[in-house]
């Protein structure tokens, strides 16, 4: 290292042992073999111990014919499916309560979290009482609260709640909806519609954005895009002739057949966790709108911007950068919390997996795919956030 | 020259303009009723809204609690009856169990005992103006934790062992919390440094280790703890099932806890490094003399945060069949005594507010503490 | 960081070297002066703490016995309540010597997963309803909701059966039975499916046991028993000879108010070779000679335990039936001692 300096009879005033690359080199050596060492006693002991306990290694467990039911069969699951196959409707359950889970987390969170900045006073102290009151009380009481709360209100399937009378029932087996059932090429219509009018209004937007850039005159690339998405599908099912049955579930001894249903565990869950993450959301959404100085506001005012320009294209974006970092970290939090679906018995990928680790005793390679998929969920989030925020950075110049 | 004053006179005025009263409009009672409760129509309509919402939640509450309660009785009979609300003596016959779980009786003044020295060694570190802290901090970190361990197992100084499978109730639950942190401390603050060194092996080594561990639900951590971590042990050594959760959640604290000191790190300006290396401090002293001290004062309100979530998650243990409070109300629900439509209704309701006290309580502390320790940073 | 990795490669090989002097359990039993049991976390009649921490039940009564043949003292069990999930890990991790937690004895978990050592209980599955439904057999039910519990042979008879019978239905299966029954009891569902000596036991915590009735049907063969695990014979013995000792007691006439009248005074060959008056029976499995005296002298017979904790005397009030001896019409049978 620095030696180059030094006249050849200079002796080195540093010994080899406190020069700091030497120290790293030995450090990061010593780490490693302590680590590996650790890392084979594990793999060691573990294999030795499963020699012992006559329990089979490896993932062909995952073709076995499971032989049991679940509760909510959101994919196919047929009689003879595999332990594979009960995974993955684990696996879509989850999405299903992280998907629900967040859109109504961040529509309440938001909301609440506006409101918290309200002038108004009563408004103001509500979302402060919803916030301390659900955030300091452990989401699984929460989970338990709405359960036996929902089940407990709810009557029985003979005398069902219908908010549309022989549409809709509400009781104690959960929410039966009508099934949309489309015939033709209705449904493939609305769906390819779908994907075009997308495609289209995003190259409408760009074209729009580039054409103010440079003219200075606005598209309304908004109303546009709107029309593309939902007047294309909706040309489509026309042109098939309307072509749509609603089957309605209908009443038999026990429960209600036919039509979709929601099952109570699933309507409990997306309860609890939905308000409970949404009172973080809304303490990141306060501090997003507070971190937008007034005189931002006041600037946008005086450029003649009006009230909802000022919030769209002022205020918004400010914050949101803000508040999409944290607000990421809540989404990835609710994700996780869906795991304690296993304590009110909804099928999610970690009650199924625990009914797998029973059935087949195949535990470490039940516990592998659960922590694969989490992490998975975790690294992948990580890195759209990073290259979000790198994004931003650009943006800010 | 007076001319033209006089010329002017008839628009200026000579004397002063009596003060007038401020407008009712900006100040007083009914003014501040009109700014923030009537401002406009929809305005009210909130106000009234909100008004009716909490007033009927309040009703809820003490209605269930008070009102229509259940006073006395000596079993599950009284609260089976219609319209009954909270059933109080349940709680009175269960509350030593959700406070000591199973706890052999004759020796439950061991968890009193322990109870105490919490208080006695926490109230004083928790005030900033009590002297003695390093002390202070050794008795709580180190002195007590020991004391308790010895108390509550047993089998030493003539006491009676007492089995971990018969702890329970908020006993558990604080030994799981405070367990989790204390052990997870030193451990998140190796990792935090870890993660900031320059060498790339260790970096990285701690980067996957904090990440891992962030990237799981804690319920699978558990699960792993405690269906794997026999398998990872040499064959015949046992590993009590109360500890192999301790050690779930230490490590998955520890992850946490290091993300939080690190943050603390990060807000440590350079100059303090800088200083301490023309001072020719070496890492170690470097770190524990200069840096980790101010590191450590600015995320004491983290770790306090860190402590209330761990506190909530404790409640998970019940679902590896350790008896937390949650796990112990939810265990005494099944009592055929007892059992009656509000019981459970009851056993929750208890639950709620002993975790919302002390959750509320401790979030509190940390805000306080977050104001303290920001306006010394400005002066 | 490497520090705490040193202590922590230290303790592992510490640990390890520990563990290096591990013999068969019985030694093991035998040096720490107690058996680790494993029992069900609270199943009423077969392994329940009361209300001061003391457990009470079959499987619980079964560990004691043990103890009485090894210590001559009931009182050298440790119990450790295992969720289903739980229970085949901590028996093969160490934790427990033996399992004593209503276990259905099956080829797969006998090949795999332990040995099982015994039939303390006959039983099978069954379906429990509201009376107010009106149903009178179980092959009314399709298009029921029924609640049963995870990690258990329920699960899988009940799909089997619902499959052979060509019904509907569906299934709510929770982790732990309290919650089972709180969902059964909270209108979740129909039918609530267990052993049927659990659904008596489970009858007893719902709001109104009376409005709720047990359909005829078995629907399954569910021999519970003890389970140890495999490749330890010597330990294996033991517990298997405890359970004969306990029916051969009973099918003898033996019991524990009797017990020291017989061993003095019997004459019949049979009863002396049980007491530890002829023969070496005891020591030949490492235990002392009178370690059948012992277990009914100090639990009684089978007969005896039955009736305490389950029989007709009992809050559960369960019919000997198909557990009654071999030669009263019943399965429970016991190779002679000789």
């Amino acid at each position: 290292m620095a030696e180059d300096h030094r006249s050849a009879d200079e002796a080195p005033r540093v010994p080899w042992y406190n020069d700091p690359i030497w120290r790293g080199y030995v450090f990061q050596g010593l780490t490693l073999i302590v680590v590996a060492g650790i890392a084979w006693t594990i793999v060691h002991n573990t294999a030795v111990n499963l020699e012992k306990r006559h329990i089979a290694q490896g993932f062909g467990f995952l073709s076995t014919t499971a032989g049991f039911d679940l509760a909510q069969e959101s994919i196919s699951f047929p009689k003879d499916a595999s332990y594979g196959r009960a995974l993955l409707v684990g696996l879509v359950n989850t999405v299903i309560v992280a998907v629900a889970g967040i859109v109504f987390a961040t529509i309440v969170g938001f909301l609440v979290g506006v409101g918290r900045l309200s002038h108004n006073f009563v408004i103001s102290r509500l979302c402060t009482g919803y916030v301390e009151l659900l955030r300091n009380i452990p989401l699984l009481l929460q989970i338990f609260f709405w359960y036996f709360a929902v089940l407990g209100v709810l009557p029985s399937p003979r005398d069902s709640i219908q908010p549309v009378p022989g549409w809709v029932f509400l009781n104690n087996r959960g929410l039966y909806l009508p099934e949309f059932r489309f015939g033709g090429f209705a449904g493939d219509g609305i769906f390819y519609g779908l994907i075009f009018g997308l495609v289209v209004s995003w190259f409408v937007r760009r074209w729009a954005s580039k054409r103010q850039m440079e003219t200075g005159q606005p598209f309304p690339a908004g109303w546009t895009s709107v029309a593309l998405i939902v007047g294309l599908p909706l040309v489509l099912f026309a042109a098939s002739g309307f072509d749509l049955t609603l089957v309605a579930p209908k009443k038999s001894v026990f429960n209600l057949s036919g039509g979709i249903q929601i099952i109570p565990e699933l309507m409990a869950l997306v309860l609890a966790i939905s308000l409970y993450t949404a009172s973080f959301i809304a303490e990141v959404v306060r501090a997003g709108i507070l971190a937008v100085s007034h005189g931002q506001t006041e600037a946008a005012r005086s450029l003649g911007l009006s009230h909802g320009q000022t919030l769209r294209l002022v205020v918004i974006p400010q914050a949101m950068r803000v508040i999409i970092p944290p607000l990421t970290n809540q989404y990835l939090n609710l994700t996780k919390n869906s795991s304690l679906a296993v304590a009110i018995a909804y099928p999610d990928l970690v009650s199924v997996g625990g009914i797998v680790l029973n059935q087949s005793g195949q535990a470490i390679e039940v516990i592998a795919i659960w922590m694969a998929i989490y992490l998975g969920t975790s690294v992948a989030t990580a890195m759209i956030m990073n290259a979000y925020n790198r994004r931003m950075a650009i943006v800010e110049r | 020259m007076t001319d033209a004053t006089q010329h002017s006179g008839a628009y200026v005025r000579e004397t002063l303009a009596e003060a007038r009263e401020a407008p009712g409009r900006f100040f007083g009672p009914i003014a501040w009723m009109r700014q923030h409760l009537f401002g406009s129509v929809i305005d009210t309509l909130l106000t009234f809204l909100g008004v009716a919402i909490i007033a009927w939640l309040a009703w809820q509450v003490i209605d269930f609690a008070f009102l229509r309660a259940v006073w006395t009785g000596e079993n599950g009979e009284v609260c089976r009856k219609e319209g009954a609300g909270a059933c109080w003596p349940y709680v009175e016959a269960y509350w030593k169990q959700f406070v000591y779980g199973r706890y052999p009786i004759e020796e439950r003044w061991r968890p009193t005992l322990v109870f105490a020295l919490f208080a006695a060694t926490l109230v004083p570190l928790a005030i900033p103006s009590v002297p003695y802290k390093r002390l202070n901090v050794f008795l709580f970190l180190v002195a007590f934790p020991v004391v308790s361990f010895f108390l509550l197992t047993g089998g030493v100084f003539g006491l009676v062992e007492v089995e971990t499978t018969v702890w329970g109730g908020l006993l558990v639950t604080l030994i799981v919390a405070l367990t989790g942190i204390v052990c997870s401390l030193p451990f998140g603050i190796l990792l935090a440094l870890g993660r900031r060194s320059k060498l790339p092996i260790i970096r990285i080594l701690c980067i996957v280790f904090i990440e891992f561990w962030r990237g799981v639900p804690l319920i699978t951590v558990l699960f792993m703890a405690s269906n794997m971590l026999p398998l990872f042990m040499p064959a015949g050594m046992e590993v009590d099932k109360l500890l192999r959760a301790l050690i779930g959640v230490a490590l998955f604290t520890g992850a946490y806890l290091a993300e939080t000191i690190r943050g603390g790190l990060q807000a440590i300006p350079k100059g303090q490094y800088e200083g301490a290396m023309a001072l020719g401090l070496g890492y170690w002293q470097m770190m524990g003399l200069i840096v980790m001290p101010q590191a450590l004062k600015m995320v004491i309100p983290g770790i306090v945060n860190s402590f209330i979530s761990l506190f909530k998650d404790t409640t998970l243990v019940l679902i590896v069949s350790l008896f937390d409070l949650l796990g112990m109300i939810q265990a005494s629900l099944a009592d055929p005594i007892w059992i009656s439509p509000v019981t459970g209704k009851t056993g929750y309701f208890v639950a709620a507010v002993t975790f919302w006290v002390f959750c509320f309580g401790m979030s509190r502390y940390s805000q306080w503490m977050e104001r303290r320790l920001a306006t010394g940073h400005k002066r | 960081m490497t520090k705490t990795m040193i202590v922590a490669t230290f303790g592992v090989a510490l640990a390890a070297s520990v563990a290096g002097a591990s013999a068969g359990t019985l030694d093991d039993v035998k040096a720490k002066g107690f058996i680790q049991c494993g029992v069900s976390q609270g199943l009423a009649g077969f392994s329940q703490p009361d209300s001061a921490g003391n457990w009470a039940g079959l499987d619980v009564d079964f560990c004691r016995s043990i103890a009485a043949a090894i210590f001559n003292d009931t009182s050298k069990v440790k119990f450790t309540p295992l969720s289903a999930k739980e229970r085949f890990t901590a028996l093969q991790s160490g934790e427990i010597d033996v399992l004593s937690r209503n276990t259905t004895w099956t080829m797969s978990r006998d090949t795999k997963q332990g040995k099982f050592a015994g039939v303390m209980y006959y039983d099978g599955q069954g379906f429990m309803v509201r009376k107010s439904l009106g149903i009178t057999s179980a092959k009314q039910l399709g298009g029921a909701s029924v609640c049963t519990n995870t990690g258990t042979t329920t699960e899988l008879n009940l799909a089997d059966w619902f499959r052979t019978q060509k019904l509907d239905y569906k299934v709510v299966s929770f982790e732990k039975s309290e919650e089972v029954v709180k969902a059964y009891d909270a209108g979740r569902c129909d039918v609530l499916t267990t052993d049927a000596s659990g659904l008596y036991a489970e009858r007893l915590k719902l709001t109104k046991p009376d409005e709720h009735i047990v359909l005829p049907e078995i629907i399954s063969k569910e021999p519970l028993g003890p389970m140890v695990r495999q490749g330890d014979d010597a330990w294996f013995n033991v517990v298997k000879w405890t359970y004969f000792a306990l029916l051969s007691a009973e099918e003898a006439g033996v019991t524990k108010a009797n017990v020291d009248e017989m061993k003095a005074k019997s004459e019949n060959p049979d009863i002396k070779r049980l007491l530890g008056k002829d023969g070496s029976f005891g020591t030949d499995i490492g235990l002392t000679n009178d370690w059948a005296y012992q277990i009914v002298k100090l639990m009684g017979n089978y007969g005896e335990l039955f009736e305490k904790n389950v029989g007709e005397t009992s809050p559960l009030k369960i019919s000997r039936g198909i557990n009654a001896l071999w030669s009263k019409g019943g399965l429970q049978y016991a190779p002679p001692i000789r």
